[in-house]
Parts: C-alpha cells; sequence; structure tokens
C-alpha cells in the first residue's frame, strides 16, 4: 500500500554539479570582442550587441533612451518601414533596449537567415538619421504613455522609491518627464549616436546552436566599422539619498490599493556580502515559500504578491521590498515587513529553512542554465561586472556552505528597519 | 518535430511523455479540462480561484510548494477561458517528488477553511490590481460582455465581479473540484531526461489508484451568429481616448483559424504591419496598437486595440481603420507579405520550442483539442495557406455586422461644488 504521507527521497540539489558552460571569445578585425556560447538543438541564435551607452552616458535627460529608441527608424537609405520589413522578412526580430548601464541592439533569428539580416545590424550601428518626423511621432506617443503610467500607483512607486535611493539627478534614479521630452532635439540624439555607437564601445555576445562561419559572417559585417573594443573610462557619479525616509503620496483619489516600496542602498556584486545577502534575501522576499509571502500573502491575504530583490547596476546597488496591497491594509502590512526584518536580525534562519533555500537556490540555478540564452545572460551579468571567472562557483559555494549565524549577521548589518526608505504610494 | 509516447491509465488519466536526454531537468505539467467557461454565471471567477486553491494542501500532504522547492523545483499555474494548467520543473533526480505532489492534489484536497478564506483575499487584491486599479483595466470585462451575448466567454476568468470570488464557499470548492479534477477530465506530460518505462511506472504507482471519476460533459450554449455591428461608450478619467474593436472569428480546430492568425500578424505584429505603419507612422491617428485574437476552443475573436493620438476623435479613427480593413477584404496580399507572415510563424514556434516547458504545455494543449500530433502538424498548415484564403477570411471577419466597438472616452472634468 502506497503510503502517500511520506515523501519520495530526494537528491539534495545542494549535491548536484553544476557548470556554467564556458564561453568562447574571439575579437573582431577592428577589435570589438565577441564572446559566443554554444548550446541548444534548435537552429537559432541571439545576436547582442552591448554598448556603453545608457543613462549614465548621457548629458541630458532621456537622450540615451530616445537615440536607442530610434535606433531602426531610418538610416541614409531605408524608412523605419523598410528597415523593419527587411528584419521581419526573415521571420527574425530586431529589439532594442536601453538601460542605466549599458544599451542594447538584440537580434533573434534562425540561423538560415543571419547573413541576411547581420548587415541591417551593421547598417543602424552606422547609418541611423533620426529624422524629424520620426523624433516627434516619438514624442506624443511617449508623452501619452507616460500620462497614462503616471496614473499607476506601481509606476510611480517605483520611480519615487529610485530616487529617494539614488537621488533625483543620479543616472540610477533618474526618470521621465513630459519636459525632458519635449527638450530632446534632433542634434543631440545624432551627435550622441556619433560617440556612443558609431564610434563607441562594443561587445559583442552570440549564444544559441552557432554556425561554423559565425567569426567570418561577423568580421564581414561589423569587423571594419569604427566600433572600439575597449571599455570607456567610467567617470564616478556619487548618490545623493534623500534624508527623509518615510513617505506616503496621494497619487489617485479613486486608488483602492497602495503600491508599498521599501528599499535602502546596498553594495555591489564585488562586495563580500554580496553573495551571502543574495541567500537572505531569498529567505525574505525571493521565492514563493519566503517569509513575507507566507506571511504577508499566504497568512494574512493583504496581496497578490510580495517580493525582495537586490537591484544590481554596475556602480550602485540597491536592496528593495516591493508589494500591491489594499487600501486598509497598507500600513499593517509595512509593518509585518519590518517585524519579518528583525526576526531575521534576532534570530537564526533554522537548519530545515535553510536546507530548503538552499536546494531551491541550486534547483533554481540548474534549471537557469536550460538554453544558450540563459547562460549567456549569466556571462553577460559577469562580463559587465568585470567578474573573476570563478565566480559561478563562488556564489555555488556560498549556497551551500553560509551558516545561520552568518546570515544573522547579515540580517543585523543590512536589515535594520530604520535604514530604509519607505513609500506608499496610492 | 516533437517526439512523444502516449499512453492511458486504466482510470482514464491521459500521460504524454516527452524524452530529452540533453537538459539536466523534468518537466511535469497537468492541465485539467476545466476553464472560466464551465463556470455557472452567478458563480463566475471560480476556475481561477481553484487554481489558488491547489496550492493550499492536499488531503495528506499539508503544503505543495514547500517539499517541492525543497527537491530545488519551481512551478506555477494558470487559468484561462478554457483550461487550468499547473506545471512545475525539477532536476530529473528528483521527479518523483512532482508525482507525489501533483497526484495527491488530484486524489483530494484538504479543502482549509483557512486557506479559502486567504485565498479569497489575495483573488480580490490580484483583482483590484490587474483589472480596477489601473487606466483601461475594465476593457475587456466590457468588450466580452458587448460581444458575446451567450457564451460563457462572456465574462473573464478572473470572474465577473468580486462579489462572485468574495462568496465562494467550502461546499462550492468541493463540488467543483469532484466534477472537474479528476483523472478522466486531466492530461499529465512529462518531458526532460526521462525514459518512457520509468515515467510509466511512477505514473501507475502516484496516479493509477485514484478514482477515474466522471467524464464531463461540456455542453455550452453556442454564440448566435452576430448579426448587427454592436457598440459602446464608455466614460472614465483617463488621459487619452482609446478605440477597441472586434470581430468574431473561427475557434481553434475550424479551418479558418489559421488564416485568421496570419491576418492577424499581416495587420498588426511589428514595425512593418500594415495598421501601425498606415494609423500610427503615416496617418498618425493612434498613439498605441495592438492586434490580436484569442485562439480559443470554442469561437474566439480577432481585436484591435488602440489609443487615439490626442485631439483624434473615435469616429475619425474607427473609419481610418475600416479603410485599412477594407484593402485586405478587397485585393489578396502580395507574395511577399505572404511569405513574411509565414517566415515570422516557423520563427515563433521554433522559438516557443526552444523551452522544455513550453514543450510540454503545448503538448497537454494539443491533447486537449484532440490530438497531439496536432502540434507537429500546424507549420504545414500555415505554410498551406495562400493569399486567396486571407482574402476569403478576411471577407468572412470583417463584416460591419460581425464587429463590436468600444469607445473608451476621457470622462470630461467635472468640477466640484
Amino acid at each position: 500500500m502506497l503510503n502517500r504521507k511520506k515523501a519520495p527521497a530526494i537528491k539534495d540539489a545542494v549535491n548536484m554539479s553544476l557548470q556554467l558552460p564556458p564561453y568562447v571569445a574571439f575579437t573582431l578585425n577592428n577589435g570589438v570582442p565577441v564572446y559566443t556560447v554554444q548550446a541548444g538543438s534548435q537552429e537559432v541564435l541571439q545576436v547582442e550587441l552591448l554598448f556603453f551607452a545608457g543613462l549614465w552616458y548621457e548629458q541630458q535627460e532621456l537622450l540615451s533612451a530616445t537615440t536607442n529608441f530610434l535606433l531602426k527608424n531610418g538610416t541614409k537609405t531605408k524608412t523605419a518601414f523598410q528597415l523593419n520589413e527587411q528584419v521581419e522578412y526573415y521571420g527574425a526580430y530586431l529589439s532594442r533596449g536601453c538601460f542605466n548601464d549599458v544599451s542594447n541592439i538584440t537580434l533573434h533569428c534562425l540561423n538560415k537567415h543571419l547573413p541576411h539580416l547581420l548587415p541591417v545590424v551593421s547598417e543602424i550601428v552606422t547609418e541611423s538619421v533620426f529624422p524629424e518626423d520620426e523624433l516627434v511621432i516619438y514624442k506624443n506617443n511617449q508623452l501619452q504613455r507616460l500620462d497614462i503610467n503616471l496614473k499607476k500607483c506601481e509606476f510611480v512607486g517605483n520611480r519615487l522609491i529610485d530616487e529617494y535611493v539614488y537621488g533625483r539627478n543620479h543616472p540610477y534614479g533618474r526618470y521621465s518627464t513630459a519636459e525632458a521630452f519635449q527638450n530632446i532635439q534632433r542634434e543631440q540624439l545624432v551627435d550622441f549616436y556619433q560617440s556612443h555607437y558609431v564610434n563607441g564601445n562594443c561587445i559583442i555576445l552570440v549564444s544559441g546552436k552557432l554556425p561554423a562561419d559565425l567569426e567570418q559572417q561577423l568580421n564581414l559585417s561589423l569587423g571594419h566599422l569604427p566600433l572600439q573594443g575597449n571599455r570607456p573610462d567610467i567617470k564616478p557619479i556619487a548618490t545623493a539619498p534623500l534624508v527623509e525616509k518615510k513617505h506616503r503620496v496621494s497619487n489617485d483619489e479613486q486608488g483602492i490599493q497602495g503600491a508599498i516600496r521599501i528599499a535602502r542602498p546596498f553594495p555591489t556584486r564585488h562586495h563580500p556580502d554580496f553573495l551571502g545577502m543574495q541567500v537572505l534575501n531569498n529567505v525574505l522576499g525571493g521565492y514563493f515559500s519566503s517569509r513575507l509571502m507566507n506571511n504577508i500573502r499566504e497568512d494574512k491575504g493583504y496581496t497578490y504578491g510580495i517580493h525582495s530583490y537586490i537591484q544590481s547596476h554596475l556602480h550602485h546597488a540597491s536592496l528593495h521590498i516591493s508589494t500591491e496591497a489594499g487600501l486598509e491594509v497598507c500600513e499593517p502590512a509595512i509593518a509585518e515587513i519590518y517585524k519579518e526584518m528583525s526576526l531575521l536580525c534576532n534570530e537564526p534562519v533554522s537548519a530545515e529553512e535553510l536546507g530548503l533555500v538552499r536546494n531551491y537556490m541550486m534547483g533554481g540555478l540548474l534549471g537557469d542554465l536550460d538554453g544558450p540564452f540563459q547562460i549567456m545572460s549569466r556571462w553577460k551579468t559577469y562580463l559587465l561586472n568585470n567578474l573573476p571567472p570563478d565566480y559561478f562557483q563562488q556564489s555555488l559555494q556560498t549556497i551551500r556552505s553560509i551558516t545561520p549565524d552568518q546570515l544573522q549577521q547579515l540580517a543585523q548589518q543590512y536589515l535594520q528597519p530604520d535604514s530604509f526608505y519607505e513609500l506608499v504610494v496610492v | 518535430m516533437i517526439e512523444f509516447n502516449r499512453f492511458v491509465l486504466s482510470n482514464g488519466l491521459r500521460v504524454l511523455v516527452h524524452e530529452d536526454h540533453t537538459t539536466p531537468m523534468a518537466v511535469v505539467n497537468v492541465l485539467y479540462d476545466v476553464g472560466a467557461r464551465d463556470e455557472q454565471p452567478d458563480k463566475t471567477g471560480f476556475a481561477h480561484l481553484f487554481e489558488h486553491l491547489m496550492f493550499g494542501g492536499s488531503g495528506n500532504i499539508p503544503d505543495y510548494d514547500e517539499p517541492l522547492q525543497r527537491a530545488g523545483g519551481e512551478n506555477n499555474a494558470y487559468t484561462t477561458n478554457d483550461l487550468t494548467n499547473y506545471y512545475c520543473q525539477l532536476p530529473v533526480e528528483n521527479m518523483e517528488t512532482a508525482f507525489w505532489l501533483e497526484s495527491d492534489r488530484m486524489l483530494g484536497l484538504a479543502f482549509s477553511k483557512k486557506s479559502l478564506e486567504v485565498q479569497r483575499k489575495v483573488v480580490c487584491e490580484e483583482f483590484k490590481e490587474h483589472y480596477l486599479n489601473k487606466p483601461y483595466g475594465d476593457i475587456w470585462h466590457k468588450m466580452r460582455e458587448l460581444c458575446y451575448q451567450v457564451h460563457p466567454y462572456r465574462w473573464m476568468t478572473i470572474g465577473k465581479e468580486l462579489s462572485h470570488v468574495e462568496k465562494a464557499n467550502i461546499e462550492d470548492v468541493k463540488a467543483f473540484f469532484y466534477k472537474h479534477y479528476r483523472p478522466i477530465n486531466a492530461i499529465l506530460v512529462v518531458a526532460g531526461a526521462v525514459e518512457t518505462e520509468q515515467v510509466k511506472l511512477l505514473a501507475e504507482k502516484w496516479f493509477g489508484d485514484i478514482p477515474s471519476g466522471e467524464q464531463y460533459v461540456r455542453d455550452l450554449p453556442a454564440e448566435p451568429a452576430q448579426t448587427g455591428a454592436r457598440h459602446l461608450d464608455i466614460y472614465a478619467d483617463v488621459p487619452a481616448n482609446a478605440l477597441i474593436m472586434a470581430w468574431h472569428m473561427d475557434a481553434r480546430l475550424d479551418p479558418g483559424y489559421y488564416a485568421a492568425e496570419l491576418l492577424t500578424e499581416i495587420l498588426g505584429d511589428g514595425g512593418s504591419s500594415r495598421l501601425y505603419q498606415a494609423l500610427v507612422k503615416e496617418r498618425k491617428i493612434l498613439s498605441a496598437l495592438e492586434v490580436h485574437h484569442f485562439g480559443s476552443s470554442d469561437k474566439g475573436l480577432l481585436a484591435i486595440e488602440s489609443r487615439l493620438v490626442n485631439g483624434v476623435d473615435h469616429a475619425t479613427a474607427q473609419a481610418a481603420l475600416e479603410e485599412e480593413l477594407e484593402k485586405i477584404t478587397r485585393e489578396p496580399v502580395s507574395e511577399t507579405e505572404l511569405q513574411k507572415v509565414k517566415n515570422k510563424t516557423e520563427s515563433m514556434i521554433v522559438f516557443e520550442d526552444m523551452s522544455l516547458m513550453n514543450r510540454a504545455s503545448s503538448l497537454a494543449h494539443y491533447e486537449l483539442l484532440g490530438d497531439a500530433h496536432l502540434m507537429n502538424t500546424e507549420l504545414e498548415k500555415y505554410r498551406s495557406i495562400t493569399a486567396d484564403d486571407l482574402l476569403r477570411e478576411s471577407q468572412k471577419i470583417f463584416r460591419k455586422e460581425n464587429s463590436n466597438s468600444l469607445y473608451y472616452h476621457i470622462r470630461p472634468t467635472q468640477h466640484a461644488e
């Protein structure tokens, strides 16, 4: 007779051997470094061009994001429509994104179409012209979108908490305004494009089932461009955290939920506490059975979801707790969040709970590495942060060996309730 | 080509195995043949609430998530108008843990009052977060009611109103469970570094003795063909006017489905799509545009959602939109345009199939539709579509009397006393 009360034996994920498959690197004729990960069985590729052209590098608000957005909206010889059509005809996706530190252009395609698509990538990296008409459409539509987003408590909450932690004028605390959209001029885009894309510092990441002639194909399309292969000099920009810690913002008189944001500055990935804090973060609010989820969702039903996470930029970072809760339960939810922090400061995590978190994290890593794009995504983080090649093994080692005492010490250092900014936007 | 083996347990549970020895993981996916369309009109939101309750402990196991996470796994679930799907991924060495957990909740839930009480609140917060407390959040509540008059697609999976979820009681929950969550109404897919023989043994061991249950016979009222254009106006505190239009289209297995899917792509997917180019870029009438369809088991909808550039009125936007639609019903698309959307479809399928989890849930979904082999013939069906097929299908769909329009208006400012 089957005993359903007894769990099947498991192999502790902690003991599973886990390797991050290595990358293979080469350099294009112009010195641009290419990192490749060969994995997967489908004939697909992801080609990502990383530029040091994120918010960190802009002298004027919204310049980096606008330049990035309009990269594929017209070149010397093609309209936005023609560029899109050429990509879409081959069933490919050409996306671009602008972030706090870097920006990118990413191509996803079937291998067989790569020779038709790399020339388009090359074209938008060298010959974009930023037509005035495209800029006007972009501004108008973005302004409307901003108006809509500003009605959402989550959106407003995310902006304000970053402002509190990093400062309104810091590249990590900055956010869009109608005025900044209106101030953008075409000439500024062209200048930023020339310095940060055409002649910019670039890293290329390719993952998937790599074609044998990948290097030749990349050299043919990108190897002769005036891109820079080295890293740019980084000028430090000091954060300017707000003095006042507690904030309540009324954004919508009819609002029926509040966006709760609780955050504090936190060291970057280079700090020795970072890896241990990832474990502690999981205990607090990093997975479904975390303390915050168990208490605030599964016991009290105050919210659909609550999470804690480390927002890790290249030069500064912060620790966040984020949730949306019913209007009448926002303050009780905040009290419970602090209660959970204090508990972690005052009592060591049990061996049982720590074992659960260890296994969950290891299993998650194993699943995360299942696929070429996922493997590359991890390498991207390591490469951009200049982390040592054994960083992955270091993180495994921390997950396997960190003790309840060490976690408690970390909690006492980083989870003191009064060190957090606290915000509710209704 | 996605290979799989299939067998059926004596209690009627259908089991599909997809072996992929390139991954260290296993996916265990359980699909139940029940969605929001199977709810009573006065008890909507139940299938989705139920999805939450499925994590509140089963007969022999007080907590679902903890043992799975201890085995290095993660999981989630989703409910649609057609089905409810539960999936977990874990290191293959610990696959049996998923069998243990999934089989125990199929055998019987704990039906804890506390879990019901808490999850009712959680779902209410979900309802508020996604549908009430954000601009335009109610669009699909209103649109579904406009487009469907008798078919239960007229409500959303989250439920018609908060009160239905708030009023759910433990008797309702039990009845729903024993009606729908039985082996005879379920499909189990196991994918990853597994052997079919090993899955057979485990399936027999953990699911074999669960009482079969009664086959659920779905007898939903068919939506009568729409015979006149329908229209609705909404005034709300939003910063921009929006125009939403929808037309009835074929069900997932009907012959017109594939052409409708390609039409959707031609009209609105990507920067070179027709509506985007004409109305966002050239005529600057729309500021945002999305074209999609439901892909539902019963007859679905093809929808265009758009926001209007400030200063443009709804009638102008609708006329411009219909002008473009009229073109597609009048002239066959070019070979290039047709080839483009076929190439896009091929890419989409390949990229989707990269993930083990997607392969598992797709197999379950096609099995539910009647035959898991359909998964491997999809691309051919798209490839065989001709420009004439698209012309015919567009003429069938984009008829005035088949259309539904929603004008979402900026509410005029009211001055307080």
